[in-house]
Formats: C-alpha cells, structure tokens, sequence
C-alpha cells in the first residue's frame, strides 16, 4: 500500500461538477480539508451535499473537476482512497439479519485484515461503541442510535486517516445523537479527519472546526463556526441567521436526496 | 489472489448467514422441491399416458422437470439480495471498501450454486424414496448437478442484470412472476417434447430449460448418451456466456 503524501492536506476538492443528465448537482465546488480537522457541509435539502459526499468516497465518479484524498486521485487510484476512509451513508445500512458481530467480521475481511488483528480491532469497535453486551444480537432488534453506531464501527476496523458522515444523527432521539457526537469527539482527539453533512445546525456548531455552507452546488460560505456567526449581523447572529442570510431559506429538519 | 479469496470467501458466508436466520425461506427453500415432486407426481401419476411422457413412471419423468425448475426459482431469485442491499445502502458500504467489484457477484454465484446443488440433491433423494433411482448411478447425479449449475449460472446472471436494470424491488418480483409460469409451460418439465402441438415444441426446444431437462431426464430414465449430453452442455455453456455478457454491461454501469 502505498503512503499517503501529508502534502495536499486530507481532501482537496478542484472545480467539481457532477450532473445527472440535466441537473447540475455539484456546480464548480472548491473545498480543502486540513488532517485531523473535523469539516462540516452544510446546505438545505438538495444542496448537492450527499452527491458530493458521495464523490468523495469514491461511489459516483465527478463529471469533471478532481477530487484527491490525501494525496490519492478518486477517479485514478479509487483503492487507495477506499483503504483511507470509513463511510457512513445516511440510510441505516445495516444488514438487519446480521449480528454486529457479524457486521464487523465482514468488514474486516473486505479490508483484508489478518485474523489475529481482526480480532483485536472487533474488540476493540464493541468496545468504543458500547456494543460489547450486545454484540450477538441481529442487529434488526436494535433501536436507530444502536444501528448507527454499529455502522460506526464498520467504518473504523481499518483505522482509516478520515472518516466521512452523511447526516450522522438524523433521526435519532436526542440521547443517541449526544452519544454519536461523543464518539466522534473522542475520534477526533485521536487525531481523525472527520467530514460530516449535517442538516442540524447545533451539530455543526458543537462539532465542526469548519463548516462550508452550499446551495445549489455551489459554496456559499466557508470558515469557523464563530467567524461565520461574527461575519453576519455584526456577532451575536446564531447559526440559524447565518444559514438563511447564505441561502435563502430556513433549514429542513427531513431527508435529502 | 489472496486478497480476493478473502473478501468474495466473506461476502459468500455473509449470504449463508442471512439464510440460516430466514429459518422459513430455508425451510420453504429446501423441502418445496419436494412437496412439487410428491404433489405433481402423485396428482398426474394415474393420469397418465405413457405416450406422453415415454415412460410408465410418472415420478421418474417428473423428476426432472422439477430439478430445473427448482434451478429456474433459484437462479431467477439470485438478484434479490442484491436488490435489497441497494435500496437499504448497504451495497454503497460494500463499494466503499477496497473490494474487487466482481466478488460481490461471484459472492453470489456461489451461494446460488451451492443452494441449488444442494435443492438438487434433496429432489434426487426423494426421488430415491419415491422408486426413482438415476440408471447411469452416481456419475449420473455428478452430471445432473453439473448441468443444473451450468443453468443456473446463466439465470443468476440474467436475474443479476435485471435487478439492476429495474428500479424498484416490486418491479422486479412482478417481472420475474410474469416470466417463470411461462418458462416452465413453454419447457418439456411436465409434459415431453413429442407430446406437444408442433408449434409449442418448436419454442420449446429454444428454452435452456429443456435442453438441461432433456439431459437430467435421459440420465436419470435412459443412460448415457454421449453426444447429446456434449452437445447440451456446450450450448449451456453459449446461453451463460451470452448472460454473462448481458449482465456484466449492466452491472459494471451500475457498480463503478
């Protein structure tokens, strides 16, 4: 495997366009995000968020512009991204019939673990997740906050440089949400890049080092959480101010494309 | 090579994980085959002309009839899984790690023909219960099996295909519905070719089905014929090539 190159930071995102036939999904977007930095997208349904999140990690191919991922190009060398990420998608994608135990063997082997590590990192998900008593279970019995961070663990085995989110917390109740962002909290002690989209304001605000507000494909703001607050309505406006003076519109608490 | 043993080896136990959780798909998938031989068998059994189906023994013809369709139903399910995984994200977790994209389909090949091969062998063995005893004897049964995979990768495939094709799992139930009766009808699985009106049997002979029908019923009443089963098998093997090159196209669209 080859080293990632620490030069061109973790994500460094140049002139992407993605389309699907006649919609323009992703309009010329430019975005870096710095190792270790935890990087919020955010934007009202339809934004473009999940489409780019989802060229990042390699599932849709951009219709130009390029996307490297510490140091790797996702359209040239797609392997080599995939073996540095951990992907969480926004449905509950977790295989209902399956324990988490179970869950966490598949991963390992499609990351080609050895079985002594294997082992260990399963430990050591269950662990970090707080599934270790519930590892057995099939995994259709388990409540939305429990799935989700089963598949938190399905992204972590390969101890990947970043981990990306897509909408981590919707539709959870508020204690699984507190727990989720406290594991991604202690992710990020451990030095994680984590990129997250998010339509909860407070979740970028608690969570995000940088947040990148986008609206129809295109970025509408970029900085730290306070920066954007000061830059609109002279410092005491809240995120929610800050999100309708970038786009126009309040945010929806509900799903996107 | 290593690599790939061990992601398509994972990906193929996942499926035999999930169908020994479905205890009533497993139950329904095993012992229906039997429940075919033994209700078609027996209802038909005293109906018979032996004309119609070139032997006194009814349970005999039938068998291999429903060795293929049983295939049929396996092959045509195939996608199934895969249609699920799509819509539940599951596939997209799948696609993010760096896995062969090919051994998620061979992953499923695999379960496929071991599930079929196994069906096969719990038919032959009611059969046995049943009187049914193959002439050619156990290098007989190796054949049928190996005709039986042969359909069923063709049909795995083409379910492959069209699960991808189709956007919606109701889609995909409703065509494969629609297209299975037919399948089996327009075949020599209940009733032999030389019965048929001249027009039937001339589609009939155009059906996959029939051909590994003809071979399974041959091997099991007959004996070995040689040149037949040659010429069977090779173009068993055309109609998977030409499945699989279907298939492929749609599935390399679809999955990157």
């Amino acid at each position: 495997m080859n080293e990632p190159s620490a030069i061109g930071g973790a994500v460094r995102v140049s002139k992407l366009v993605k389309r699907f036939g006649s919609l323009l999904a992703v309009d010329g977007l430019d975005l870096n995000v710095e190792p270790g930095e935890v990087f919020g997208l955010l934007g009202p349904n339809g934004a473009g968020k999940t489409t780019t999140l989802k060229v990042l990690v390699t599932l849709l191919r951009p219709t130009s512009g390029t996307v490297k991922i510490f140091g790797h190009d996702v359209v040239l060398n797609p392997d080599a991204v995939r073996r540095l990420i951990g992907y969480v998608p926004q449905e509950r994608a977790v295989d209902r019939l399956l324990n988490a135990r179970q869950h966490l063997e598949l991963f390992t082997n499609l990351y080609h673990l050895p079985a002594a590590v294997a082992a260990d990192r399963i430990a050591e998900a269950l662990r970090l997740v707080n599934l270790e008593d519930r590892a057995g279970e099939p995994v259709g019995k388990f409540s939305g906050g429990m799935k989700k961070r089963v598949e938190i663990a399905c992204g972590l085995l390969h101890q990947p440089k970043a981990l990306f989110l897509d909408e981590p917390t919707l539709g959870l109740d508020v204690q699984s949400r507190l727990q989720v962002w406290e594991h991604l909290r202690q992710l990020k002690r451990q030095g994680m890049t984590i990129v997250i989209n998010s339509n909860y304001l407070e979740e970028a605000d608690q969570l995000c080092d940088r947040v990148a507000i986008i609206d129809k494909g295109q970025l509408r703001a970029l900085g730290r959480p306070q920066e954007l607050k000061h830059g609109v309505g002279g410092g005491v406006a809240s995120m929610e101010e800050v999100f309708i003076h970038y786009t126009g519109h309040r945010i929806r608490d509900e799903a996107i494309i | 090579m290593n690599a790939y043993w061990q992601e398509t080896a994972a990906l193929t136990r996942r499926w035999f994980q999930r169908l020994l959780r479905e205890r009533m798909t497993l139950v329904f998938g095993l012992f229906q085959p039997m429940l075919w031989l033994i209700l078609f068998g027996s209802s038909f059994k005293n109906a018979t002309m032996p004309q119609a189906f070139g032997t006194e023994n009814y349970f005999a013809f039938m068998t291999a009839g429903v060795v293929v369709m049983t295939v049929l139903n396996s092959g045509l399910a195939g996608g199934i899984d895969l249609i699920f995984d799509r819509e539940t994200g599951f596939l997209d977790r799948l696609l993010v790690a760096p896995i062969a994209r090919s051994s998620i389909i061979v992953s499923r090949f695999l379960f496929v023909m071991a599930l079929s091969g196994l069906q096969i062998l719990i038919i032959l063995a009611t059969a046995w219960l049943l009187d049914v005893v193959p002439v050619t004897g156990l290098g007989g049964v190796a054949i049928i099996l190996l005709v039986g995979v042969l359909l069923g990768v063709g049909l795995t495939a083409l379910s492959l295909g069209l699960a991808f094709s189709i956007s919606s799992h109701s889609g995909f139930f409703a065509l494969i519905g629609f297209i299975t009766l037919p399948l089996i009808f327009v075949s020599s699985a209940l009733v032999s070719l030389d019965a048929m009106p001249v027009w039937l049997r001339a589609i009939a002979a155009l059906n996959p089905m029939t051909w590994t029908i003809e071979a399974v019923r041959s091997l099991i009443l007959e004996g070995w014929f040689w040149p037949r089963l040659f010429l069977i098998i090779s173009a068993l093997i055309v109609f998977d090539a030409c499945c699989v090159a279907f298939s492929s196209r749609i599935l390399r669209r679809s999955m990157g």
